[in-house]
């Protein structure tokens, strides 16, 4: 690459929010034809620099320079007429348009103010096959999964010119095949000299396909590296400014607490529980004090075993006993009733309610469970929710800001901080740790452990795998939406054991 | 004083404020004591307020929901006619009794109307504004067919009481509005009413999923809207003495979905402002006596009144005010300074 000169330089930016300093005079260069990747943790400014480079927040200070030229970027059309090109972490496409519209989108090729379907469908099946996809264009967007949602997205961004592209999380939902297709992807477009800012909360994957990489730590520049020269564990150690001390004896006490849990009482059984075209019919015991982990790939049932047990949606075979007493979760008020909690993976759409406050968030399932006539008195709501605003650390520690406000990490800590006020006997989380950075991600599986020396039973649904290892008593996997297997978390399972099941399907 | 300007009801308090100074200068009595009650313009305006008021609260909780009533004015219509029908009946119009009880029947019949568009909404899932358009539609139908296509005339005066009476100086179909509200406010901000809706209205899969039963709570804000255009209708046809199925609360649904909007409530739902509808109903009251007392021509009125809603609408968007007085405010408070 030599000296080139960069394709991007942003200087001495600075943005600031309503009593916050969002970013503090951060420095950032990219050079053409290199994945750059943007580290931090959560609330460290990397989505407000990202926003202010596409137009979304104009800058307070400081400068952007594109190709050497100063520019003012003041609305998402001049980003893209600028050469910056965004794909947002949650894929923002019309899911009931076809795929060539999608692409097309607001720039569709027009003759005479008609529009040319013919020429769009061609362009967009181009398109794709630069991506190396063979897809109906002319198909709805929501008959494809969402790994090609994203490459569709991905397909428009680069459609038009651009110069950087920003990829913001977008492997947070694939599965490891579909991350590998999006970095043949990613090392193409690099190849025909796009610059391309790539965010992730994997490690591995910033390793695998970045060449640069900058770290910012609240609001501020911290340090630029090429990727070999900082091993994961300094990197870490930049983005959150201290020592990583955060998980070493979790191990241990998983393996201590198994011989227990074994003997616990069982708090939750299902015999033949299933759903059609969801889950097919399964066992399942899940002990007090006892983490179960379910592990498989994206689709293979995980949500969908999960959301039978909370009543979110209705087993149509099977039966379910919770402390032994058989019972029908007909909707999730009653799987409340019989101290169950469900934090869904769509912490957006299915968890936090974006317009009310910390408070109002925190408190709402305890309130559901009490009935409106009976409001859990201010004083009382103020204590539970400082307490849990301090226990589960919080930030910014602000009970009345709009939860809609707070980062990913943060409002996955609100969820959790809403069902655990309800002292439920079973708590289920759904993907709790996913795109959400390191600190908090330790901070959550910490939780995971110290519920269940509590007595708590927790069902544990996870993509990563060490991080199911790490904290599971017993191991469910899943493949093609039924459960193939489940073991002990015994000393001789690892990562390539339950691989291998879910690669094979055997089950032993 | 940057947040006074900030708060979403400054712009409609101060357009009312205006709006009460024009009709104190054209009107003859602003307000005055008389025979011990309040009289006057301004009486005149909060009296009248109250079945829009009353629409408006109703409205407001619906719209919370992230619903739409359209079949409010039907309701008017409806709970009038079966008022006017059974007082008509009586043998002693005037008996406080009996025209007590067919007033508490009209609301009973209202909310059954209500239960209706809630279990259309929240049971078998049809849309808001076309569930509640079928009684929009039909709705002035059965008021017709109750009152047999007549205009039905009462002369009770216990009925004319709540529309033109007045207890302890001040008009009684004004205390019912204040009573309302009150009892909303109460029903909303001391129970978790409010918040259960506010969570409805911004997120229902959420709102299922934190075990809030969002079904119950929708049919219950369609019957409280039912009830209350019930009422309303009671204090209007009350007023003209008579019930009139085609004009009885005719539009008056756009009326209170402004006075909602005016208020600060989104039309998407979630936060909603009781307050905001109150003041949203009375600004669109006081325009309406306005024009007329400004002498503005009559087939000018409804442009008028668009005129002065477009502008409102404009000064409560944050971005637009950004952009005006951005930069308006330097030179203003310059200009302020040798004055």
């Amino acid at each position: 690459m030599g000296e080139q000169s960069p394709v991007l330089e942003m200087t001495g930016i600075r943005k600031v929010f309503p009593g916050v300093v969002a970013l503090d005079g951060v420095d950032f260069r990219m050079f053409p034809g290199e994945v750059h990747a943007l580290m931090g943790e959560n609330g460290a400014g990397k989505s407000t620099l990202i926003k202010t480079l596409t137009g979304v927040y104009e800058i307070d200070g400081g400068e952007i320079k594109l190709g050497g030229v100063p520019v003012r970027i003041s609305g998402p059309l001049q980003a893209q007429q600028a050469g910056v090109s965004t794909v947002y972490q949650e894929v923002n496409l019309c899911t009931n348009l076809s795929v060539a519209e999608n692409i097309f989108i607001g720039r569709e090729p027009r003759r005479f103010g008609k529009i040319q379907w013919g020429r769009m469908r061609r362009r967009a099946a181009e398109l794709l096959a630069r991506l190396d996809l063979d897809l109906d264009v002319s198909a709805p967007l929501s008959s494809y999964s969402l790994a090609i949602q994203q490459m569709v997205a991905i397909a428009r961004a680069i459609d038009v010119e651009a110069r950087v592209l920003i990829l913001d999380e977008p492997t947070s939902s694939l599965d490891a095949s579909e991350v590998e297709q999006l970095f043949r992807v990613m090392r193409q477009l690099k190849e025909s000299g796009v610059a391309i800012l790539f965010v992730s909360h994997f490690l591995d994957q910033i390793y695998e396909v970045s060449d640069r990489l900058t770290v910012l730590r609240n609001g501020q520049l911290i340090s630029e590296h090429r990727v070999e020269e900082l091993s994961q564990v300094q990197l870490v150690e930049k983005m959150i400014g201290k020592e990583l001390a955060a998980l070493e004896d979790l191990e241990d006490k998983a393996q201590r607490n198994r011989e227990r849990a074994a003997e616990a009482k069982p708090i939750l059984e299902a015999r033949g529980l299933g759903r059609t075209g969801a889950i097919a019919p399964y066992d399942l015991t899940i002990h007090e004090g006892e983490v179960v982990g379910l592990a498989g790939l994206l689709g293979s049932g995980r949500t969908e075993l999960a959301r039978l047990l909370f009543g979110a949606d209705k087993a149509d075979h099977g039966e379910l006993a919770v402390a032994g007493k058989p019972v029908n979760l007909r909707n999730p008020q009653v799987a409340m009733r019989q101290g169950i909690a469900f934090s869904s993976e769509n912490r957006r759409t299915e968890g936090i309610i974006g317009d009310l406050t910390v408070r109002e968030n925190i408190i709402l399932a305890l309130q559901a469970a009490r009935g409106w006539t009976r409001p859990i008195p201010r004083k009382k709501q103020d204590e539970i929710v400082d307490k849990y605003i301090k226990a589960l650390q919080i930030r910014p520690a602000d009970p009345e800001r709009p939860v809609r406000n707070l980062s990913g990490g943060n409002q996955q800590k609100v969820l959790l901080a809403r069902w655990l006020i309800t002292e439920p006997r079973l708590l289920i989380i759904d993907e709790p740790t996913r795109g959400i950075d390191v600190g908090a991600k330790a901070e959550i599986q910490k939780l995971v452990a110290e519920l269940s020396d509590g007595g708590m039973a927790v069902l544990f649904v996870s993509a990563e795998l060490e991080e199911v290892l790490r904290l599971s008593h017993k191991i469910a996997v899943l493949r093609d939406r039924r459960l193939v297997e489940e073991l002990e978390n015994t000393a001789g399972v690892d990562a390539d054991r339950i691989m291998q099941t879910i690669a094979s399907g055997a089950t032993s | 004083m940057t947040s006074i300007l900030k708060n979403r009801l400054f712009w409609p308090a101060a357009i009312l404020v205006v709006l009460l100074v024009i009709n104190m200068f054209t009107s003859r009595q602003f307000v005055t004591v008389q025979d011990g009650h309040l009289f006057g313009t301004l009486i005149d305006i909060l009296r009248n307020s109250a079945p829009l008021i009353l629409v408006g609260l109703g409205m407001t909780l619906v719209i919370s929901t992230g619903g739409i009533d359209l079949s409010v004015g039907s309701v008017m219509a409806i709970s009038a006619a079966v008022a006017c029908l059974l007082i008509q009946d009586l043998d002693d119009q005037n008996s406080v009794g009996p025209v007590l009880l067919i007033i508490g029947i009209a609301i009973v019949v209202s909310m059954l109307m209500g239960l209706w568009n809630g279990a259309l909404v929240a049971i078998i899932g049809i849309q808001p504004i076309i569930a509640t358009l079928i009684l929009m539609v039909a709705g002035r139908g059965i008021a017709q067919l109750i009152t047999d296509g007549q205009i039905i005339n009462v002369q009770s005066g216990p009925y004319a009481t709540i529309a033109s009476g007045f207890f302890a100086a001040l008009p009684v179909a004004l205390l019912i509005a204040v009573a309302a509200t009150v009892l909303i406010l109460l029903l909303t901000r001391r129970t978790a009413l409010g918040l259960l809706l506010e969570s409805v209205g911004g997120s229902p899969t959420a709102s299922r999923l934190a075990g809030i039963g969002a079904r119950r709570i929708t049919i219950m804000v369609y019957v409280v809207a039912g009830g209350l255009a019930g009422l309303a209708g009671l204090i209007y046809s009350a007023n003209i003495k008579s019930a009139d199925s085609i004009s009885a609360g005719n539009l008056i649904e756009l009326d209170a979905i402004l006075a909602v909007v005016i208020g600060g409530t989104a039309l998407v739902g979630g936060r909603f402002s009781i307050a905001g509808t109150v003041l949203g109903a009375v600004l669109i009251q006081t325009l309406a006596v306005t024009v007329v007392a400004v002498g503005i021509p009559s087939e000018a009125n409804l442009l008028f009144k668009a005129v002065v809603v477009v502008a409102l609408c404009l000064f409560q968007s944050p971005t637009l005010r950004e952009k005006v007085f951005g930069r308006l405010t330097p030179r203003t408070a310059r200009a302020e300074v040798p004055a």
